[in-house]
């Protein structure tokens, strides 16, 4: 057992380097590895906006962080244990995130004069006393992969490309997890390349052996983490992309409707876009449009035609679907429209997370257009998510968004694979040639209309976003009509609070303080209640998944607790929208850094707004 | 829908809504050209969609009696293109103006053409902005006097057809709005192409552009500002038919020539060639006579069958199998 590590049921390790070394790869790898280990596990990748950012800059680091471990995970963890870091860059921009007296393991010949420069460093921090409270393990992993490789006569940046594989096999070795994972994907994702796909696996041996046989027993030894006690079902890893796209696969089974997801490509949603290409035989098919107007106005053009038409974007595309969303709801056709958030405003920071979407989701079109407005909380989430907008969106045919966020959407975590068959069909509108109803005729429970579909002569008609009669979808300029419309358009998104589940609390207690969240800072609030009540505060974590509108109890739940905190990466939406829908009054904890708020920034807002109760002994008071 | 027994005439594709343009507007005529076109193709309302931006033309989908989408300023051809990619059986029509198609929505109508999805586009070109009252459009002739161009217009005007043939288009026509003899026909020509076509319409707008196009559009001098294109015929127009087209080899231009004058013989004449890309683009720059008729029409894979070419649609995977894929990125 490593000294510096004691008996600790799970660890947080960062890989740093540059962004062209293969951080996240390796981070995707060692993640598979912990998870086939049996450990519970969660991931962050944290990455610059440049594909290729100068070499050995400190903006140009690229970081994949990973708990994992023998408990419930449900952060990637506030400070990593250990931080293998690749160069100068990727060491100092790190070094304020690590725990006291973690382990730094560095690639020695990264830290040239040169590269120290490029750093804006005037001294080496291996020397100059900057790692005193860590361990530090300095390895030329460059030279040593390049010797490596020798043999497969690669050129030297091929060869230098392979240490993030040698690394890896290091790390593996070190918490004994198995390479063979790592090795299958080298061999398919390099089939066509046998000297590279040879070389990187001699890396990955290389790096394993390295561990094996070095001399190094006194500051890195083999740690053992224990197995999470997990449900005896399968488990996969799933990233919020991934969720989503199979959410969308299986809202279409569910309902029984092909999709049609149209988009074009923004940071951090483009994910979401490679992961359905390819799945047409499974129920989406994907439209690459010329511009994010495009893509919203296809995918309505889809709905209209029969399918269900899907959009994804983040912030600054979400706005510019704006009209367009006015259409749909006008129309009253289904719509999902996925907006993975990201920091702004305007360009912001592409690759950075944040939750300050939530104002123009729920409030951010002209006149009176009302629309449901969902949110995921965690990547495996997202499945159920997906499904439930895909529900929303056919029952009152109706435009939904559903945010997500660049977080959720990069992130991975541990998955029980769900039991498909408990899922309930979703029902649609669509006409048959008998059916007495005329287009307009609208469901008094849901408010939604039929999904008639060109193609059949029973149903044709002609609509658009002219207002229209409320009867006969006539164009109408009449004034009680357009009143009725409005009031129709506002009961229709109330209505689906009849079809919501009640809010829960997610754990903790009622009476005192409740901790009011929303979206990806799921796993944090959650160790941050479950850490609180530990220590003996009553306090209650309510996570809300529905947003627009918000479950028909929410209030009465809210009006057991003396303190409501509402901690959000953002100013203060959803404090507002409480504020707003409820007349509550809540408390902010707001982080608008393009991190996550770590578990440690919970707590103490917290403990700032409740006193442990300490537990009597003895009878005495 | 439609029998043998009783094809349907282009009253049965006219709605009950009261038609709302200005009295004597171009557009009573082209709705009436459409929906003969419709009748003579023989077209079903259930299987057919007209998709319309915003504008005076736009109205044009709730007077037909299929399916009807009006959606918003300048995207009619982004919806029309969901339409047609979720259901390719259908018969997809999108009509636009020269400010919708062209200012707002000039993206959309770009790469509608250039993918070359089978959607059939009626631009009604009227050079101004009528909808709005009176603003000079990208089509407007510079020196336009609109309320937003007092002293003269000093944007220089787009031209529809060079945009469509720089766009990629596969089919460019050209017709005037009162020429009813030839529209249906012509209508159903664009209706018939494998891909996108682009069919534009001069139109007149009586109120904020009365008569702009009367040097080319007028009745009675038609038969000598038009030459009507037709694949395989000579180029000849002319109230006696004794004008012809002849390319120039010196100035690498089309000018109009007399037969019989000069020595000019019938032989000198351009044959219209409507696969000819080059002929096309002399052809659509030419403004005595104007060029009328299909000027190109050249075979091309339709985007849709493509589109769906690449992609099996029968579904084979299920959601329970892709649970137990990995990462859905790797096993494609």
């Amino acid at each position: 057992m490593n000294q510096k590590l004691p008996g600790k049921n799970s660890h947080v390790i960062r890989f740093a380097g540059d962004s062209g070394d293969g951080i996240q790869l390796q981070g995707q790898q060692f993640t598979v590895a912990s998870a086939l280990a049996g450990h519970d596990l969660a991931t962050l990748p944290d990455f610059p906006a440049e594909i290729r950012a100068p070499a050995g800059t400190r903006y140009g680091v690229s970081a994949f962080q990973i708990q994992f471990g023998g408990e419930r995970i449900t952060t990637p963890g506030d400070e990593p244990d250990v931080l293998i870091a690749f160069n100068p860059a990727a060491l100092i921009v790190n070094l304020a995130h690590l725990a006291p007296h973690s382990l730094v393991l560095v690639d020695e010949s990264a830290f040239t004069d040169q590269r120290l420069k490029r750093a804006d460093l005037t001294s080496n921090p291996l020397e100059d006393g900057t790692l005193s409270e860590h361990e530090v393990i300095t390895i030329d992993i460059t030279h040593l992969t390049t010797e490596a490789v020798k043999p497969h006569g690669l050129g030297t940046k091929d060869a230098h490309r392979c240490k993030n594989l040698w690394a890896l096999g290091l790390i593996l070795w070190m918490y004994d997890q198995s390479r063979e994972p790592t090795r299958e994907w080298i061999k398919a994702k390099f089939a066509k390349d046998p000297k590279i796909r040879d070389a990187n696996l001699t890396a990955l041996d290389a790096g394993h052996a390295y561990g094996e046989t070095a001399e190094l027993s006194h500051v890195l030894a083999q740690e053992k983490i224990p197995e999470a006690p997990l449900d005896s079902v399968e488990y996969r890893t799933v990233t919020g992309a991934e969720g989503l796209a199979l959410g969308l696969v299986a809202a279409g089974e569910l309902a029984d409707t092909e999709l049609m997801f149209c988009s074009y490509p923004i940071t951090p949603a483009s994910s979401l876009l490679h992961n359905l290409t390819g799945l047409q035989d499974a129920g989406v098919s994907t439209f690459q449009a010329e511009d994010e107007i495009a893509a919203v106005c296809s995918a309505i053009g889809a709905s209209y035609a029969g399918k269900l038409g899907v959009t994804s974007s983040s912030g600054p595309g979400v706005a510019l679907k704006t009209e367009a969303l006015g259409l749909a709801v006008a129309a009253e056709l289904p719509l999902l429209v996925v907006n993975v958030q990201r920091a702004g405003p305007s360009t912001g920071m592409p690759t950075k997370t944040e939750q300050s979407d939530l104002y123009q989701a729920v409030y951010g079109r002209n006149a009176d257009t009302p629309l449901p407005v969902i949110a995921a909380k965690s990547p495996a989430d997202c499945f159920e998510t997906a499904i439930e907008a895909v529900r929303i969106a056919l029952r009152h045919m109706t435009p939904v968004i559903l945010l997500s966020d660049g977080y959720i959407a990069n992130a991975s975590e541990l998955w029980p694979i769900p039991d498909f068959d408990e899922f309930e069909a979703i029902d649609t509108r669509k006409p048959t040639a008998d059916d007495p109803h005329q287009v307009f005729d609208r469901d008094p429970d849901t408010l939604g209309r039929l999904w008639a579909i060109p193609g059949e002569a029973h149903h044709i008609y002609r609509v658009g976003g002219i207002e229209k009669d409320i009867e006969s979808g006539n164009i109408s300029y009449d004034a009680e009509n357009h009143q009725a419309m409005t009031d129709m358009r506002r009961e229709k998104i109330q209505s689906i609070v009849k079809f919501l589940p009640d809010q829960t609390i997610d754990q903790g207690v009622a009476g005192s303080l409740a901790v009011v969240a929303w979206g990806s800072t799921y796993g944090t609030v959650y160790q941050a209640v479950k850490d609180a009540l530990r220590d003996g505060h009553q306090v209650a974590h309510i996570h809300l998944r529905h947003i627009n509108p918000l479950p028909g109890n929410l209030g009465e739940l809210l009006s057991e607790f003396d303190t409501i905190l509402v901690p959000e990466l953002n100013t203060g939406q959803l404090a507002t929208l409480l504020r707003d829908k409820l007349g509550v009054q809540v408390k902010q904890l707001n982080k608008v850094s393009g991190q996550p708020f770590t578990v440690t920034e919970v707590s103490e807002a917290i403990a700032s707004l409740s006193s442990p109760r300490i537990q009597q002994v003895g009878g005495s008071s | 829908m439609n029998d043998l027994a009783s094809p349907l005439t282009f009253k049965d594709f006219a709605t009950d809504q009261e038609v709302r343009w200005c009295p004597g507007c171009g557009d009573y005529s082209i709705l009436k050209g459409v929906q003969r076109a419709l009748a003579d193709g023989g077209s079903d309302p259930a299987k057919t969609v007209f998709v319309s931006g915003i504008g005076c033309s736009s109205r044009l989908p709730y007077y037909i009696n299929t399916f009807g989408f009006h959606t918003i300023h300048g995207r009619a051809p982004a919806v029309a293109t969901g339409v047609k990619l979720a259901n390719p059986e259908l018969e997809v029509w999108v009509v636009t103006g020269d400010g919708d198609g062209l200012s707002i929505g000039g993206n959309h109508l770009l790469h509608a053409l250039r993918r070359n999805i089978n959607l059939n586009i009626l631009l009604f070109n009227n050079e101004i902005y009528g909808l709005t009252k009176g603003q000079y459009s990208p089509t407007s002739r510079f020196g336009t006097v609109s309320p937003t161009s007092p002293d003269g217009s000093v944007d220089r005007p787009l031209d529809p057809a060079t945009f469509a043939l720089g766009a990629g288009a596969t089919f460019y026509a050209r017709i005037v709005d009162i020429d009813q003899k030839a529209m249906p026909g012509l209508l159903v020509e664009a209706r018939d192409h494998e891909g996108a076509s682009f069919v534009e319409i001069l139109q007149n707008c009586i109120v904020y552009n009365k008569d702009v196009f009367d040097d080319v559009a007028a009745k009675k001098t038609a038969a000598d500002t038009q030459v009507v294109c037709e694949h395989g015929q000579p180029l000849i127009f002319g109230k006696d038919r004794d004008q012809g087209l002849r390319l120039n080899p010196q100035t690498l231009k089309i000018e109009a020539v007399t037969i019989g004058a000069e020595g000019v013989t019938e032989a000198d004449i351009l044959v219209h060639d409507e696969t000819n890309e080059t002929l096309a683009h002399m052809l659509v720059q030419l403004k005595a006579p104007t060029a009328m008729g299909v000027i190109l029409r050249k075979p091309a894979p339709a985007f849709e069958a493509s589109y769906w070419g690449a992609r099996p649609t029968e579904r084979r995977r299920k959601v329970v199998e892709l649970l137990h894929t990995g990462n859905i990125l790797d096993h494609r």
